[in-house]
């Protein structure tokens, strides 16, 4: 029943419009678009509100390019045998968008899931709406157009039988992939309506009627297992890098080590000796900013993909380095810090801090450093392209597939209509893949191979050295308390190459988005705030990683409070709760925030009472203030992020010798009412393995230019040993009639804080610089 | 020309002789559920099993796998572990990406094998070999244990 993702046959016959199926391009009437007034203009994926400021605010999927559709003809399709097909055009990257977004439009449809198939939308965001999967917005954007594209279709098939038994429409009822007639029993099912229902026009929107949340057979149900689960493990479900065509050729290519190098001259007579190469090819390298380019470099062309490998190793290239051969993470720490020791611009500031400062009882300074990570998707970034008759055709691990199309057709200079591009699922994303780069890599050499079809895969190796990796930050942060205590006064300077950077070279200051993400929007009762963004230049391509700047400014405040607290004496949950202060609903605006995650300030306000509620959430359910053993410790963090909050208690066990174990994480969530507990739970769970992960073990750095990690023996990944042996996730209970909140990033933030607060329970020893390391056996 | 024995069948490969088994199934052969995530043995996404026991196939070269059974995650549901394993699997809601699922399937099964009742160290000993970067261990475990319970046939 679940249909296998299979990139290599999903040309024309997986769009439901070119399918045999019957309900399906009749007319559109009564169905416009929500369009972005942004267009296509896409400076930075997943950010445009940021960047455009003089347009008028326009929030949610509204502000996204190509806005939203609730189309039914789009997305829906029955055939006479009845089976349902639904079209996910989001990006599965394993935040269960496959089976989250078909199961709303089923359940509104009242379709049987198990005569539901899933069909995967190539790019094609005029049909679908945006398509940028990434910012934790699926469900939270498309949770209401969905549900009208199932209300709709819904609603013809009503209008069919009521028709075909010649009674009122009031008199019907679907009900499980069937219609009934309330006074006569009558029954028709789905696939004997599908003919009727496709020849009527779609409802108009306002004439929609939506089930009542009470009868929902799925949504909030997390009664349906995952939609590919059973092709996973038994290895047909399809990666990007499983793509197989007919006369396939296989590259891999080397690119310039260090971000603005280039070629200076290659040699490759000896790669060209490795049994099974076909040709080396070099790719044109762009000077900075990256923005979606490809870094360029040399491409060897094989017959299969360790002939490749075996070629690229055998080429002998002089790179010439650029302006960035001297970048070298140990100097950069340094440079960063003096940054975050003088004034920078000012961001927010309300009351006199400095005053503040000078006259309080105390005063407390930290500074916080967490270094550059890579995404390491376990399926490093991989594309196949191939050109016909001038159009070219395209597979990817792609999180951003209209992104891709539309670079794609800019590179090699032919029209959008002219490219397709499918989306595979994804062997992990975690915003890594929403950069097209190495798709058009795929579309170039294609072109160089005379339109053969060529997959490029990256290897591990490439996928760490030549990145989109995340920032590199230091944070200082400064507070004054009184005689009681109290913190009065709060400096927070933030100091981090900016994501702008990747695609503005001169960029030094931090964007709304991401001072918007727990830096400007502290939430703290403080009389006396100074929030600053001192400059910072990047070295390397920067990009956006799961929970993107929330990491590094979570970690710091969460770890300041907790340090103000014990320099206090006060238990750090009811130091934290006070200063959160009684429940209240913050517009951000009135803190400088312009972003609050492209959603509107009035609808989702930064809610005090949420904030509160799942510390005191996750609190009482991890038995917080129990006594514990020796050596074991318990700590508190919370963030409020892609408008869900999210607090953690992290349990720690420490050896005598220093080694750490963590027994127990119990998770907090509020992101309003939950369509798929069962995913979101599982979206917690896995988000806490990553921010244990990134506190614990990684780290990318540079030297002369050059990423220092090759593979997992030197960016190390939490593995099961030493993974939380339990993690347990309390779902606080949300409302269908109020706005939803984020799921797959807002899981991280706090899971880092609330780790080194508990090492400092158990040890009193606090950490500042991630990872940690070796740094408890000191 | 290589003749390795898939899934019980004699498969004739036209790789070179230090060609990595993982290339040789993926490319010559098409049976990508053997996935590469790090070629140097580093995170279990490629494991097979080679006469029974769990291999890392990205260090494996063909030479050293003639004469000897190879089994993909694309036959391990014949087996009655894997398919108790499999079956866990989903039950569970293990994968998340799943990309490195088949990897952790075929070391969870080759485990249970020999290990019909692992303990927690077994289970970490087993399996630290496999890198799951979305973090689905705390499932992998409950699913290990499960099917662990399951292959008796009593529950």
């Amino acid at each position: 029943m679940n249909t296998p993702l299979d990139p290599t046959t999903s040309a024309a016959s997986d769009a439901p419009s070119d399918s045999p199926l019957l309900l399906a391009n009749v007319s559109r009437r009564g169905f416009l678009t929500g369009v972005s007034a942004l267009g296509g203009l896409v400076l930075v994926v997943g950010f445009p509100a940021a960047l455009r400021a003089a347009d008028p605010p326009k929030y949610g999927a509204d502000g996204m390019p190509d806005g939203w559709v609730d189309d039914p003809l789009a997305f829906v399709a029955i055939g006479e045998d009845g089976t349902v097909s639904i079209v996910c055009h989001r990006s599965e990257m394993g935040q269960g968008v496959r089976t989250s977004m078909p199961m709303i439009v089923a359940d509104e449809l009242e379709a049987d899931w198990k005569r539901v198939r899933v069909v995967q939308a190539p790019a094609d965001q005029k049909r679908f709406g945006n398509q940028d999967t990434d910012g934790s917005r699926s469900t939270r954007h498309f949770f209401d157009p969905m549900r009208r594209c199932g209300a709709a279709a819904r609603a013809m098939l009503e209008t069919a039988a009521a028709a075909r038994w010649n009674v009122p429409v009031s008199e019907v009822e679907a009900q499980n992939h069937e219609v009934v007639h309330r006074a006569s029993g009558r029954r028709l099912g789905y696939g004997a309506l599908a003919k009727d229902a496709a020849k009527l026009p779609v409802p108009a929107r306002e004439t929609i009627r939506l089930k009542d949340p009470a009868r929902f057979r799925y949504i909030g149900k997390g009664n349906l297992k995952l939609i590919d689960g059973p092709d996973i493990v038994s290895g047909k479900a399809q990666y990007a890098i499983d793509t197989r065509l007919d006369g396939m050729l296989y590259a891999v290519v080397a690119r310039p080590p260090v971000y603005g190098g280039r070629v200076s001259k290659y040699d490759a007579t000896q790669a060209l000796k490795v049994p099974g190469v076909v040709r080396v090819v070099e790719i044109e390298s762009s000077a900075p900013p990256a923005e979606f380019n490809p870094l360029g470099g040399v491409a060897v062309i094989a017959r299969n993909t360790w002939a490749a490998i075996k070629g690229r190793e055998a080429l002998t290239i002089e790179w010439n380095d650029g302006p960035n051969a001297e970048y070298d993470s140990v100097v950069f720490k340094a440079t960063l810090e003096q940054a975050a020791r003088k004034p920078g611009k000012v961001v927010r500031n309300e009351g006199d801090v400095d005053a503040a400062m000078a006259s309080a009882a105390r005063r407390l300074e930290a500074e916080y450093y967490i270094p550059h990570h890579a995404h390491a998707t376990m399926e490093p970034p991989a594309a196949t392209a191939r050109i016909v008759h001038g159009k070219c055709e395209a597979w990817g691990c792609i999180q951003s597939p209209q992104v891709a199309r539309d670079r794609i057709a800019k590179r090699l200079g032919i029209s959008l209509e002219d490219v397709k591009v499918n989306v595979t699922l994804l062997g992990g994303g975690f915003g890594r893949k929403s950069k097209p780069d190495f798709m058009i890599e795929a579309a170039v050499l294609s072109k160089a191979m005379g339109g053969a079809p060529v997959k490029v895969t990256w290897t591990r190796e490439d996928d760490l050295h030549n990145s989109y990796h995340h920032t590199v930050s230091v944070e200082h942060l400064e507070a004054a308390l009184d005689a009681q205590g109290k913190p009065v006064a709060w400096l927070h300077r933030t100091v981090a190459p900016t994501i702008i950077s990747t695609f503005n070279a001169d960029a030094k200051n931090q964007a709304p988005f991401e001072l918007g993400m727990t830096a400007i929007n502290m939430p703290f009762v403080i009389p006396n705030v100074r929030i600053e963004n001192p400059e910072a230049t990047a070295h390397t391509r920067i990009g956006w990683f799961r929970s993107v700047s929330n990491i590094p400014h979570a970690f710091a405040v969460q770890s300041f409070v907790a340090e103000l607290a014990a320099a206090v004496g006060r238990d750090p949950k009811d130091f934290l709760l006070e200063l959160i202060g009684p429940a209240r609903r913050i517009d951000t605006r009135t803190q400088g925030d312009t972003w609050n995650y492209g959603e509107s300030p009035e609808r989702y306000p930064l809610d005090t009472g949420r904030l509160r509620r799942v510390i005191e959430t996750a609190a009482r359910e991890a038995g917080w203030g129990k006594a514990l053993p020796q050596g074991r410790g318990k700590g508190v963090a919370v963030a409020y992020s892609f408008v869900t909050y999210v607090a953690a208690v992290v349990e720690v066990a420490i050896s005598d010798k220093g080694e750490l174990t963590i027994p127990r994480v119990d998770v907090a969530v509020d992101c309003g009412a939950q369509i798929n507990p069962e995913r979101v739970r599982a979206q917690m769970e896995g988000a806490c393995v990553m921010g244990v992960s990134f506190a614990t073990a990684g780290e990318i750095s540079y030297k002369a230019g050059r990423v220092e990690q090759d593979n997992y023996h030197s960016y190390e990944i939490t593995r099961m040993a030493a993974a939380p042996r339990e993690i347990r996730v309390h779902l606080v209970p949300g409302s269908f009639s109020e706005p939803l909140g984020g799921v797959g990033e807002p899981g991280v933030p706090p899971i880092a804080p609330a780790l080194c607060n508990a090492i400092f329970a158990a040890t009193g020893k606090r950490i500042r610089g991630l990872p940690i390391r070796d740094q408890l056996k000191a | 020309m290589v003749t390795l024995h898939v899934n019980g069948k004699p498969q004739q490969v036209d790789v070179t002789p230090d060609t990595p088994l993982l290339w040789a199934l993926r490319d010559a052969l098409g049976l990508t559920g053997t996935k590469y995530g790090c070629g140097m043995a580093l995170c279990g996404a490629c494991t097979v099993h080679l006469d029974g026991q769990a291999v890392r196939s990205c260090v494996t070269p063909v030479s050293a796998a003639v004469q000897r059974k190879v089994t993909t995650v694309e036959a391990i549901g014949a087996d009655r572990v894997g398919k108790a394993v499999q079956a866990a699997w989903v039950e569970l809601g293990v994968p998340q990406c799943g990309y490195c699922q088949t990897g952790q399937v075929m070391s969870a099964t080759a485990l249970l094998k020999q290990k019909p009742q692992p303990t927690d160290a077994d289970i970490d000993a087993a399996m630290s070999g496999n890198i799951c970067r979305c973090g689905t261990y705390t499932r992998i475990r409950a699913a290990i244990q499960q099917a662990a319970g399951r292959k008796g046939g009593t529950k």
